[in-house]
């Protein structure tokens, strides 16, 4: 089980120095000048020059490699261009916000998602589960910016059940402002757990120890809920690990339309002010984060399932 | 022959008799069907629009739809609907545009890796698992920051964003496909590194990875819409869906139905590819049926 964890925090490591290395070559090679693309046409070429200076970008690649990777391993993201504050420090700032966001929409999630995978695998091919299959994939097609923007237009501004902009003060309010865009966020998971549920729910319940548990004269219920969901649920967990890393795609669309401070208004904002540091920090921020939940929902499936678990130790 | 797991060459006997009318007895295959043909159709009859859709018109800033203004006009007085019936346009030719080349990408790499040497192998599987953890906005964000906005960078995205995945599912084909006894019988006749590539594996692993590709068309548009709609894609005046749910956004208090014109084709057209991906996918490859 440690060379396990040992070997898959390795590969989590590799993977986030081959995603820093993979910006440097992104920012080196895409098309395009990003000090003249900053500074708009009307720089000089000294303007241009300096500014060069500035980001080290006058220095041999070898050299920005190294100082790209120190600076960076030693939590260095570097300067706000405008506030000179540390990176570090004001995307930290806004960091909360997205987390509650995301925190909504997983809640959104999981709990109907859940309940409509039993109940569509538990009856298979009745009318219930066609009608939840074609409204899942209808819902993860969908992109959540739309929902988003409909669930303002109707229930914000037609219906004024929720304010349409900010993050709101004291817990009551914040939570009230924090519905919309949690559905907005969610609605799309609901269908893709459902559909992995059911799915898994559908393979497990063929397994000989379910059959066993029937014919013992155990309740369809208990078996679904106890012997059933407890093994298939395990896939949803790596959904939910991937889930956290596209919502926080979607988190910058929600706090945009919903005025909400946060990482991807943030970003969003650093763009149209051609602030650099704020936009590739962030970037690597959200990155490793989501590495960071990938590695642990890896763990826990490592923990919880016996299956794995032996597999692992042997 | 102990392979029954290996993909095997494709035969005639494969391919079901009346695929297309078994697509279309599925109800669900029928309405991405109908759901697409409403988007191409706009698409192709974008030349007809009643209107110039950049045609500013400021006496006719946000009129409500109407007999002569269909969907209304926006915050410049322009005529929705000859702008969503461009939009189709653009919409169609990117999502298809920029799938295939990611496809294409990604059939190279995943050859590349799978008949190359080990360490490259490993390198790909690498450098795609690092561009798979950056989240999808956050990648298009950095580039655009760096390319500036425009359509060619929302192409760019989605190849680095769709390509990775069809690798590794060639690359899985390829290196199941490489040792199979047919490709060394054929090696054993003399056939070439292309030759034995283009009528053996490529048409061995083109199948699974075009029906993938027809279900990304709705995340593509996706894409294209969101990042336009951020005013990272497609530049105005040009119309695109994203950008039309902008400035229904920007007066979403004012005028509804510049929203419903924005978002709605945008709705539509995933449907209308998603529904028909999962008919395909059902009909074509029960064994991805899972997925």
């Amino acid at each position: 089980m440690l060379s396990y964890i040992a070997r898959r925090v390795t590969l989590a490591i590799i993977v986030i120095l081959t995603v820093i290395a993979a910006m440097f070559v992104m920012m080196h090679a895409v098309p395009g000048d990003a000090v003249r693309t900053a500074l708009g046409p009307r720089a000089s070429e000294a303007m241009v020059e300096a500014y060069r200076a500035r980001l080290g970008l006058d220095q041999p690649v070898w050299v920005q490699i190294l100082r790209y990777f120190g600076a960076i391993l030693r939590g260095d993201l570097g300067q706000d261009a405008i506030s000179g504050t540390p990176v570090l420090q004001v995307i930290l700032s806004q960091l909360p916000d997205t987390l509650y966001l995301i925190a909504g929409a997983m809640l959104v999630a999981v709990i109907p998602g859940i309940h409509l995978g039993v109940v569509s695998a538990t009856h298979r091919g009745s009318l219930f589960d066609r009608v939840t299959s074609v409204l899942s994939v209808s819902v993860m097609a969908v992109p959540s910016f739309v929902i988003a923007i409909y669930l303002l237009l109707i229930f914000s501004i037609r219906l004024g059940w929720f304010p349409a902009i900010g993050s709101g003060d004291g817990l009551a309010d914040k939570l009230h402002r924090l519905v919309l865009p949690s559905i907005a966020l969610g609605l799309a998971w609901i269908g893709y757990l459902a559909r992995i549920l059911r799915a898994s729910m559908l393979e497990v319940m063929a397994e000989n120890h379910v059959r066993t548990a029937r014919a013992f004269g155990i309740s369809q219920r208990r078996i679904m809920y106890d012997y059933v969901l407890r093994i298939a649920i395990l896939p949803t967990i790596t959904v939910l690990g991937m889930g956290i890393g596209q919502m926080i795609s979607g988190a910058v669309f929600a706090e945009i339309v919903f005025g909400r401070p946060g990482v991807g208004k943030l970003v969003y904002d650093a763009i149209a002010n051609r602030n650099y540091p704020i936009v590739t920090g962030t970037v690597l921020l959200t990155t490793g984060f989501f590495v960071l939940v990938s590695l642990l929902a890896d763990l826990l499936i490592a923990f919880l399932d016996p299956r794995v678990r032996n597999v692992i130790s042997r | 022959m102990s392979s029954a797991a290996e993909p095997s060459p494709p035969s005639r006997r494969r391919r079901p008799q009346g695929a297309l009318s078994r697509l279309v007895s599925d109800p669900l295959g029928l309405a991405g069907l109908a759901l697409i043909v409403l988007t191409v159709g706009a698409a192709l009859l974008a030349d007809f629009a009643p209107f110039e859709p950049s045609k500013l018109s400021p006496a006719n800033r946000f009129m409500a739809p109407s007999g002569l203004h269909w969907l209304g006009t926006d915050n410049l007085g322009r005529d929705l609907f000859s702008r969503v019936l461009h939009g189709a346009r653009i919409a169609l030719a990117i999502s298809i545009g920029a799938t295939a080349l990611s496809l294409a990408v990604g059939l190279v790499l995943g050859i590349v890796a799978g008949f190359g040497p080990r360490w490259l192998d490993s390198l790909l599987l690498l450098v795609m698992d690092a561009m798979n953890s950056i989240p999808t906005v956050m990648l298009a964000l950095l580039l655009i920051t760096y390319t500036g906005p425009s359509l060619w960078a929302v192409v760019l995205v989605v190849v680095l964003v769709n390509g990775p995945g069809y690798a590794r599912i060639a690359r899985t084909h390829v290196l199941a496909l490489r040792s199979a006894e047919f490709i060394e019988a054929e090696r054993a006749l003399g056939a070439r590194f292309p030759r034995i590539v283009f009528f053996h594996i490529l048409p061995n692993i083109l199948g699974p990875l075009l029906i993938l590709a027809a279900m990304d068309i709705p995340i593509v548009v996706g894409i294209e819409a969101g990042l336009s709609f951020l005013g990272m894609g497609v530049r105005p005046p040009t119309p695109s869906w994203g950008t039309i749910l902008f400035d229904g956004f920007s007066y979403i208090r004012d005028s509804v139905w510049m929203v419903v014109a924005g978002g709605l084709p945008i709705v539509v057209t995933a449907l209308g590819f998603t529904f028909l991906g999962e008919a395909l996918r059902d009909t074509f490859d029960p064994k991805l049926a899972k997925r």
